[in-house]
């Protein structure tokens, strides 16, 4: 196969996203038109890999000289993994763009430069193997979602403004992203040290030999980056705020996005760099991550305002994936993987849901809904659909990835793993409520509301499919993953055959 | 027995059909999609099983699999079934009396908003129930039994207007899910154990795997048992039956009384051998199940709600069921579950038909003298009555309840036996309390019966399967499930049925004295502080939502109320706080004031000339 092909899935969103905006001016629809077909191209792209693809290793690689004397390098490469993510990302980018289509109508064309900016990071971060790089696009990420906050958010009863969130967003970006650039040089740093030789090559760097301290200081590094990208508690503080105010594509891209990828470069570079380290850190990686899976839980049900609570949601389902990530074992990880795809989707979902709601009540505070079921037509299933997938209902997506995370789990750190079980308890406490605020009780009028249009049922019946074929069929999923988990995995075993394991 | 997948596929069929016609389609096409799919597999369970019976297949087991759910690292659940007597009973009431239920719906539902909405919950629930039978590993087990659960959820909210009833839906999917997450659980531990989840494969390998009585056998036996108090209703989980009332009638009769809530009972009786190693837990379910049938016996003596009444004996059913089971009565304890389908099934179906009939009133003490108004219902109560009391010969109650008493004196657990005399007693108050209460005395009520096959036929058919002709079913359980200590019979046995029937009958002659004509001595009761005390003790159910209330749900909602600002993130605020107040300290530095300044350049002086002497 071509070995151009990559780099390509980075130019064709920043290309889509600047004829996008120039479109703007010939007519007010071309710009979702062209962001539309960017995405696609995108996807098309990485399912023509598919067929072909090797069991183990990359799938495809690209290398072009960029800042030799650094040695830093336009280093691409995509193997299962990335391959699922990126096809993620294109996926859940036409869902923003088709949710917008309403939402968005001043500064179309603007919106939708950001979004395919923000999607080209994303990629970027999906396929880097080159840290300097890597670098790059996890910054790049955090500009256009700044920008997709302030000018096109909500502001929101009782919020600080979006203004307030948006800086938040930014200074927890920026600031976790200092750590990160902080641990990058160090590595590159003691790599020097040890080889005389300066690099920032991923699979170079996976060589370096590291004192034990040095390199559970720069696992930190970059565990605290991922953390809060997560988020995992207490660095979740910026999600609640985002996404109360941002618009309903941002926050399908922040929930679908985003955080997925600080749970890949938890897969992709904390583990396989640092696998003593993370060994040793693991027993705490899974205590934050069930503290998020419960604080996250218990807070969902607290809020009045939808969008919070749906984000609160996803605090707590980051929980069992970090719960997953560090339990090491082939079970837990691709259960990890299954959770990373179902969980955008069904939080997605809710999220569209949300926007479809706001845009025909006016509002998100629960309190002022209830009673749903008859004035709304096709939708209150809809919503009983996903608030399913998010409590963990088998036959749905979230279920395999949920169960397999925890049944991986339970062998290595079974009293951990008991405790976060109540997050499944409290999993269906919080998605009943979401239901019952808006569904059941007295209606507020009697005012019929306006049916979904075939786009927005279009949206929402993409996303429930793929729930229910990866809940009742996930086998590709897992066999796309598998050579790179199980790179993964070994990475972090052969260095754990002596190390003791805990909580057993 | 190919079809086998059809008894899921048609009700499946039925649910997508349903469901994708939101509500378009008339009444009576939404009954025919609704009822049909469900006689559709009860015909393909009579043809599967006559085949079964007629040429069984060989090890009296006939595995049928569909594809493999997940293949990760050796772990590699299939979607596949898994057909032998035990489940062959179960397939047959599901689907039998199901049909039956559905049947009685058509006729129930009429004109109710959502008609086809709830043939399209109950048609799903239908195929969750019967996946979950015919699973042949724990976690398509695992699937059915959440899939039943959110069906029941569905089902108690569906009329949602009413506050309550949404609060009884969450209330039932929340405890139950407790219940669910200790079998979850379960299955973790089986896993770490065996690296396996498929039923034939561990229940043939635990004897080897486990060592009896050992703490892990023991723990994963005790989560099982967490998966079924949920699920059925057992002590400690019990509280969220009385509730799940709120459904539809005929919901109450399939899903709250004849086939979801035995699911406990299934699942303990499809793991037996995991019981069987660990018989401290094996007893617990003795004891659960005689505690249930004591407290639920009390608390059905004092509620005045027609369906609270039938639900509180349906607790204390399953917890004869689970006496049966803890006492190593396996065959018995499935025969009570498939008579206690019939004759409860028809009980709630007549009383789905009395509450239509006095427009909508549910309180017996509003009802009297219905037995004229209303004959066929008078009689199905009688003989659903009677079959719920186990009066001998006629009803097959007899035959089932008298079976799990023997077993239970048989097997040398004469406390257990006490409860279970006791408990019958009361249910011969408690059920004919309702009888002379509803049908008896002055009509306080106009009532007006039902006609048509979709009302009469269910109503006949339950009955004749209430009385003795039930009986003449013997489920194919041999070799399926282990052989009973008293399953030859014995010496004492007719001594034992004679003292049951004995407590009975005793039962049904103090309820004539107590509850027919004027009741003075239950009023007498009553005005007296003591039993006024006690009777609103039993009618709240021994205080246990009271006791929840207070050690768990208050507790949530105020932690989630204390927490819902989220004050981790709040704690973040005290950087910026921090970074601010610095700033104004800098800020008033610079003042634009020389003598400030001076005395700032003459105290840096100082301090540096300090520094410097003390280095």
């Amino acid at each position: 196969m071509p070995n151009t092909l990559l780099p390509w899935l980075i130019f064709i969103p920043l290309l889509a996203g600047v004829l996008s905006w120039l479109s703007g001016r010939i007519h007010a629809q071309a710009p979702r038109w062209v962001a539309l077909a960017g995405m696609v191209a995108v996807a098309v792209i990485v399912c023509s890999l598919w067929p072909a693809a090797p069991q183990t290793g990359w799938w495809s690689e690209f290398q072009a000289p960029w800042i030799p004397g650094w040695g830093i390098s336009f280093h691409l490469a995509l193997d299962g993994l990335s391959a699922l993510m990126v096809l993620l990302a294109a996926l859940l980018g036409v869902i923003a763009v088709l949710a917008s289509w309403k939402e968005v109508q001043s500064g179309v064309g603007l919106f939708h430069l950001h979004l395919s900016l923000m999607l080209a990071g994303v990629i970027g971060v999906f396929l880097a193997v080159d840290l300097f790089l890597f670098f790059i696009c996890w910054e790049i990420m955090l500009l256009p979602m700044y920008f997709l906050i302030t000018l096109w958010g909500h502001e929101a009863q009782g919020g600080r403004g979006r203004f307030h969130a948006a800086t938040k967003f930014f200074i927890y970006g920026q600031a976790s992203g200092l750590l990160m650039l902080l641990a990058i040089v160090g590595l590159a740093f003691a790599n020097f040290a040890a080889t005389r030789v300066v690099t920032f090559d991923y699979e170079m760097l996976l060589q370096t030999q590291l004192n034990p301290v040095v390199g559970f200081v720069l696992m930190l590094g970059f565990f605290i980056a991922f953390a809060v990208k997560l988020p995992a508690v207490p660095f979740h503080g910026w999600l609640a705020d985002a996404h109360m105010h941002a618009p309903t594509g941002a926050s399908v891209d922040i929930t679908g996005l985003l955080l997925k990828t600080s749970a890949y470069g938890i897969l992709r570079f904390c583990l396989p760099l640092f696998p003593e380290a993370s060994q040793q850190f693991a027993e705490t990686a899974m205590i934050i991550g069930v503290a998020s899976v419960i604080y996250g839980g218990v807070l969902a049900f607290g809020q009045t305002h939808l969008k919070r609570l749906v984000a609160y949601t996803s605090i707590s389902h980051m929980g069992f994936i970090l719960i997953g990530i560090y339990a090491f074992n082939a079970v837990a990880l691709q259960g990890v993987v299954v959770m990373m795809v179902a969980g955008a989707l069904s939080t997605a979902g809710l999220f569209v849901l949300c926007g479809q709601l706001y845009e025909r009540l006016g509002t998100f505070d629960t309190r002022e809904m209830g009673g749903l079921w008859t004035r709304l037509p096709t939708l209150p299933p809809i919503v009983l659909f996903f608030a399913a997938a998010t409590l963990g209902l088998p036959g749905l997506g979230n279920f395999v990835g949920e169960f397999l995370v925890l049944m991986g789990a339970y062998k290595v750190a079974p009293v951990l793993t008991a405790i976060s079980t109540l997050g499944m308890v409290l999993a269906a406490v919080f998605a009943l409520a979401l239901v019952h605020r808006t569904l059941y009780g007295p209606a507020t009028s009697d005012a019929q509301l306006a049916a979904p249009v075939a786009r927005e049922q279009l949206v929402l019946l993409v996303m429930m499919a793929g729930l229910l074929l990866i809940g009742l069929y996930p086998q590709p999923l897992l066999d796309a993953s598998a050579g790179a988990i199980t790179q993964i995995q070994q990475a972090v075993s052969t260095t754990t055959a002596n190390a003791a394991h805990f909580g057993g | 027995m190919n079809l086998l997948y059809l008894t899921v596929l048609f009700p499946l069929l039925g649910y997508v059909i349903l469901s994708w016609s939101r509500g378009r389609l008339s009444e009576n096409l939404a009954a025919v999609v609704g009822v049909g799919s469900l006689f559709l597999s009860a015909f393909t369970t009579a043809f599967v099983g006559y085949h079964f019976l007629t040429a069984p297949p060989e090890a009296g087991v006939f595995t049928q699999t569909l594809w493999t759910w997940i293949n990760v690292d050796g772990f590699a659940p299939r979607v596949s079934f898994h057909l032998d007597g035990l489940a062959l009973t179960m397939l047959g009431v599901i689907t039998g009396v199901g049909a039956l239920i559905h049947l009685f719906a058509s006729w129930y539902m009429r004109g109710e908003e959502g008609y086809s909405r709830f043939f399209s919950y109950m048609n799903l629930f239908v195929a969750s129930m019967v996946v979950l039978v015919l699973a042949d590993n724990l976690l398509l087990m695992y699937l059915g039994w959440e899939g039943v659960g959110l069906c029941s959820y569905l089902l108690i909210g569906f009329y949602y207007k009413e506050k309550a009833n949404g609060a009884a839906a969450q209330k039932a999917f929340i405890v139950t899910r407790i219940g669910d997450v200790f079998m979850a659980l379960g299955l973790f531990m089986l896993y770490r154990e065996t690296g396996t989840l498929d039923i034939p494969v561990l229940l043939d390998k635990a004897p080897e795997l486990f060592v009896a009585g050992s703490m892990t056998i023991n723990l994963i036996a005790l989560m099982l048992l967490g998966g079924a108090v949920g699920k059925s209703a057992q002590m400690p989980l019990q509280t969220w039956l009385a509730d799940a009332m709120a459904g539809p009638t005929p919901v109450s009769a399939l899903i709250h009384a004849a086939t979801m809530v035995t699911a406990g009972v299934y699942l303990i009786a499809r793991t037996h051998p995991l019981f069987l190693l660990a018989p401290g837990v094996l007893n617990l379910v003795g004891i659960i199940g005689a505690f249930t049938l004591l407290i639920a016996g009390f608390s059905a003596l004092v509620q005045t709600d027609i369906k609270r009444i039938l639900a509180y004996s349906t607790m204390s059913q399953i917890g004869y069921m689970f006496l049966a089971l803890g006492v190593g009565a396996w065959q018995p304890a499935i025969f009570h579950l498939m008579t206690h389908a019939f004759f409860k099934a028809l009980l709630f179906l007549s009383s789905g038909a009395v509450i239509l009939a006095c427009h909508h009133e549910q309180n017996i003490f509003k009802m009297g003298g219905l037995y004229k108004q209303i004959p066929l219902v008078y009689v199905c109560f009688l003989v659903g009555g009677a079959a719920l009391v186990a009066l001998p010969f006629v009803t097959v109650g007899f035959y089932s309840k008298d079976e799990i008493l023997w077993e239970t004196y048989a097997s040398h657990h004469e406390w257990l036996l006490l409860c279970g005399w006791i408990g019958a007693f009361m249910t011969s108050l408690y059920t004919l309390r309702l009888i002379f209460v509803a049908f008896h005395g002055p009509a306080q009520i106009q009532a007006h019966g039902g006609h048509g096959i979709a009302y009469g036929l269910p109503l006949v058919v339950l009955l004749v399967l209430s009385t003795g002709v039930g009986a003449l079913i013997h489920p194919p359980l041999q070799g399926v499930l282990p052989a009973s200590v008293g399953q030859e019979g014995g010496d004492m046995k007719h001594w034992i049925e004679i003292w049951s029937e004995a407590v009975a009958i005793a039962g049904v002659i103090l309820a004539v004295l107590l509850f027919s004509g004027e009741r003075r001595m239950v009023k007498a009761v009553a005005a007296n502080p003591a039993g006024r005390a006690l009777s609103s003790l039993w009618y709240q159910a021994w205080g246990f939502d009271r006791l929840y209330d207070v050690v768990f749900t208050k507790p949530f909602l105020w932690l989630s109320n204390i927490l819902a600002s989220d004050l981790l993130d709040r704690l973040t605020y005290l950087i910026a706080g921090f970074a601010k107040a610095v700033n104004m300290v800098a800020a008033a530095a610079e003042n634009g004031q020389v003598r400030s300044y001076a005395a700032s350049i003459a105290i840096g002086a100082l301090l540096t000339l300090l520094i410097l002497i003390a280095l």
